[in-house]
């Protein structure tokens, strides 16, 4: 059998999101070839030929690419599709947006958020908010897949020398126009793959206390993540949210602060390996799940926390 | 211009749902169920564009169960002028869901479909984006913010490094997001209304569409708990903890 990984990119390089898909992708147990799509994404395709393992990489490289609209990206994978036993690609935003779309043309339904491949058939995904774990197996001939980044470890950047292959565009059915994007500019690491995340909830009161996050956050070389509450006050931007319907982050450290714990946050967090909890209220449920509790008000908190780390790093 | 929203019967987000002991699913016997709450937010879209003038007619369509009714209402009450329930006590997938979709938008030609971006049932984030397909349409997935203008919509999307906007030609798919709008409470008096908005009835049969699931669910799991943590009495003690316990730090 063979896989198409679709791959998350930014021109120059490849996401880390792609490096984890790959493993998922391997996982099926066929050769995986990587299909890297955008305008000007040379310098990805030769980052996605040295992927340990990998078999081919096709580039499709042209202008109607360029903002990974959905429409013409999906006819283009519908039309290398014939070649495939599965596609997969990371669950992100643009994964997200396109998969279902190639599912519904390739006549399948896609497997959404897949945490484990069981056989080239069977995967496990998480329901209700991860409240439960459903083990499913596909009759599709063909399987459409979107992999849940945390749940599978990087494969190798380097060890891979595969063909760059260039493929044809497939054409643009001009149903949609890029218009502008708004993207959040930081020096911190990416959510999704910081090993160290600092989150803030509604107990911040405002987006003017989020610096105090912030430098707790930098001394630890951590990514900035929120509460959907907070990101619906305005306190912090849309990408910072972490939940069910937000981000899905498993650092090796997660501090939610002034977040009270609904399950839709813990959904987004509860795989990280050690959970801390700063809450001034001690029946908040974020403390169930939290190895490290703190009932204290986190405007006192917060500030000693960056004191005290201050000694130890 | 004529709007159709798709609502979908949920089990109320404020749940805790419980897996059941044999493993064949999560037990919903006597679970309070609502309107899937991006469908909520769908349903305020659709009725501010009528508010507005840009829209003529607000139709919300669920595949569900007799009580899927009820989830209609809800969206009658909210300011929807009528509604279509597809009949089925089968668990309808995203692709089977979008194919019946098809069948309804062939009839009632909407400009316009909004859909939620995800059931927080199934968490599936498909249903939008297949009908778009299936239609050859263009879709806007996670939209944030909605504008009409002349046979365009105009919509801003919540992506991973920020926000998105695009145009897509019309008739179009978006599908909502949490901060597209706030969702009103429907007052008693529309409430009231809502009874007699007319809801028409159909199966799945008569839309000759074809619903076979195409996933078996082999069996369904709790998730791995956590083990239960400790109480730390000060911010030394915590970071303490942090570096000579779990090793996470320094
Ligand atoms: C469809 C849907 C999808 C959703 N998706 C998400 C999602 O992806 N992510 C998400 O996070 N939520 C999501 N939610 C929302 C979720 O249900 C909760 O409303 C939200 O997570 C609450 O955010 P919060 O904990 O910041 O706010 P609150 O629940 O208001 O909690 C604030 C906490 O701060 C504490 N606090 C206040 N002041 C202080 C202080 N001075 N010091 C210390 N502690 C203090 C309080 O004790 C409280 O526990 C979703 C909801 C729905 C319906
Ligand atoms: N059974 C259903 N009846 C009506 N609408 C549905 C149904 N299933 C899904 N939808 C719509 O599709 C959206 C996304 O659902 P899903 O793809 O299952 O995550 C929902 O928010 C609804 O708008």
């Amino acid at each position: 059998m063979t896989t198409l990984l679709i791959a998350d990119h930014h021109g120059d390089g490849l996401n880390d999101s792609t490096l984890k898909a790959f493993s998922a992708a391997k996982a099926l147990g066929g050769d995986v070839h990587v299909l890297v799509n955008g305008s000007g994404c040379q310098g990805a395709a030769d980052a996605a030929a040295k992927i340990d393992g990998c078999g081919k990489v096709l580039l499709a490289d042209d202008a109607i690419y360029a903002n990974r609209l959905a429409e013409p990206k999906a006819d283009l994978i519908v039309s290398l599709a014939g070649d495939y036993d599965a596609i997969v690609a990371p669950a992100t935003t643009s994964g997200k947006n396109v998969m279902p779309r190639v599912a519904a043309l390739l006549d399948v339904m896609q497997i959404s958020e897949v945490v484990a491949v069981e056989s080239a058939d069977t995967f496990v995904r998480p329901i209700y908010a991860g409240n439960a774990m459903a083990k499913v197996q596909s009759a599709d001939p063909k399987k459409v897949i979107t992999v849940r980044t945390t749940a599978f470890p990087a494969t190798a950047a380097e060890g891979g020398s595969a063909s760059v292959e260039a493929v044809a565009a497939a054409g643009d059915p001009g149903l949609s126009t890029f218009i502008g994007e708004e993207l959040s500019k930081s020096e911190r690491p990416e959510l999704t793959s910081a090993k160290i995340v600092v989150s803030g909830g509604r107990g911040m009161q405002s987006g003017d206390n989020f610096p105090m996050l912030e430098k707790v956050a930098d001394l630890l070389g951590a990514g900035v993540g929120a509460s959907r509450a907070a990101v619906d006050a305005g306190f912090v931007p849309n990408d910072y949210q972490v939940g069910q319907t937000g981000k899905v982050v498993a650092p090796e450290l997660y501090i939610a602060v002034g977040i009270s714990g609904a399950i839709q946050h813990l959904a987004g967090m509860k795989d990280s390996k050690v959970i801390v909890a700063i809450n001034k209220d001690e029946e908040a449920p974020i403390f169930s799940v939290a190895d490290y509790g703190l009932v204290a008000d986190l405007f006192n908190a917060v500030p000693e926390l960056e004191e005290e780390l201050k000694k130890v790093l | 211009m004529k709007v159709l929203v798709p609502v979908k019967r949920v089990v109320d987000y404020n749940v805790k749902i419980r897996v059941k002991s044999d493993k064949t699913g999560v037990d919903l016997a006597n679970v309070k169920m609502s309107m899937n709450p991006f469908d909520e937010i769908s349903v305020e879209e659709a009725v501010r564009l009528k508010e507005a003038g840009v829209a003529t007619e607000v139709i919300a369509v669920s595949v569900g169960p007799q009580q899927a009714q009820e989830t209609i209402r809800t969206a009658l009450a909210m300011g929807a002028d009528r509604g279509i329930l597809v009949k089925t006590d089968a668990e309808v997938e995203p692709l089977g869901v979008a194919k019946i979709l098809k069948e309804l938008v062939g009839a009632e030609s909407p400009d316009l479909v909004i859909a939620g971006k995800q059931a927080i049932d199934d968490d599936s984030n498909q249903t939008g984006q297949m009908l778009a397909a299936l239609l050859g349409w263009s879709q806007a997935t996670f939209a944030s913010e909605l504008e009409i203008a002349d046979g365009k919509a105009k919509v801003t999307r919540e992506i991973d490094g920020g926000l998105q906007t695009i145009e897509v030609s019309m008739p179009a798919v978006v599908t909502a997001d949490l901060r597209l709008n706030e969702p009103r409470y429907a007052s008693l008096p529309n409430i009231m209304k809502a009874k007699k908005k007319p809801i028409d009835e159909k199966t799945v049969e008569e839309l000759g569409v074809d619903i076979a699931p195409r996933l078996t669910v082999l069996e369904v799991t709790e998730p791995a708990a956590r083990e239960a943590g400790v109480k730390v009495e000060t911010v030394a003690e915590l970071v303490d903890k942090l570096k000579n316990e779990a090793g996470v730090i320094g």
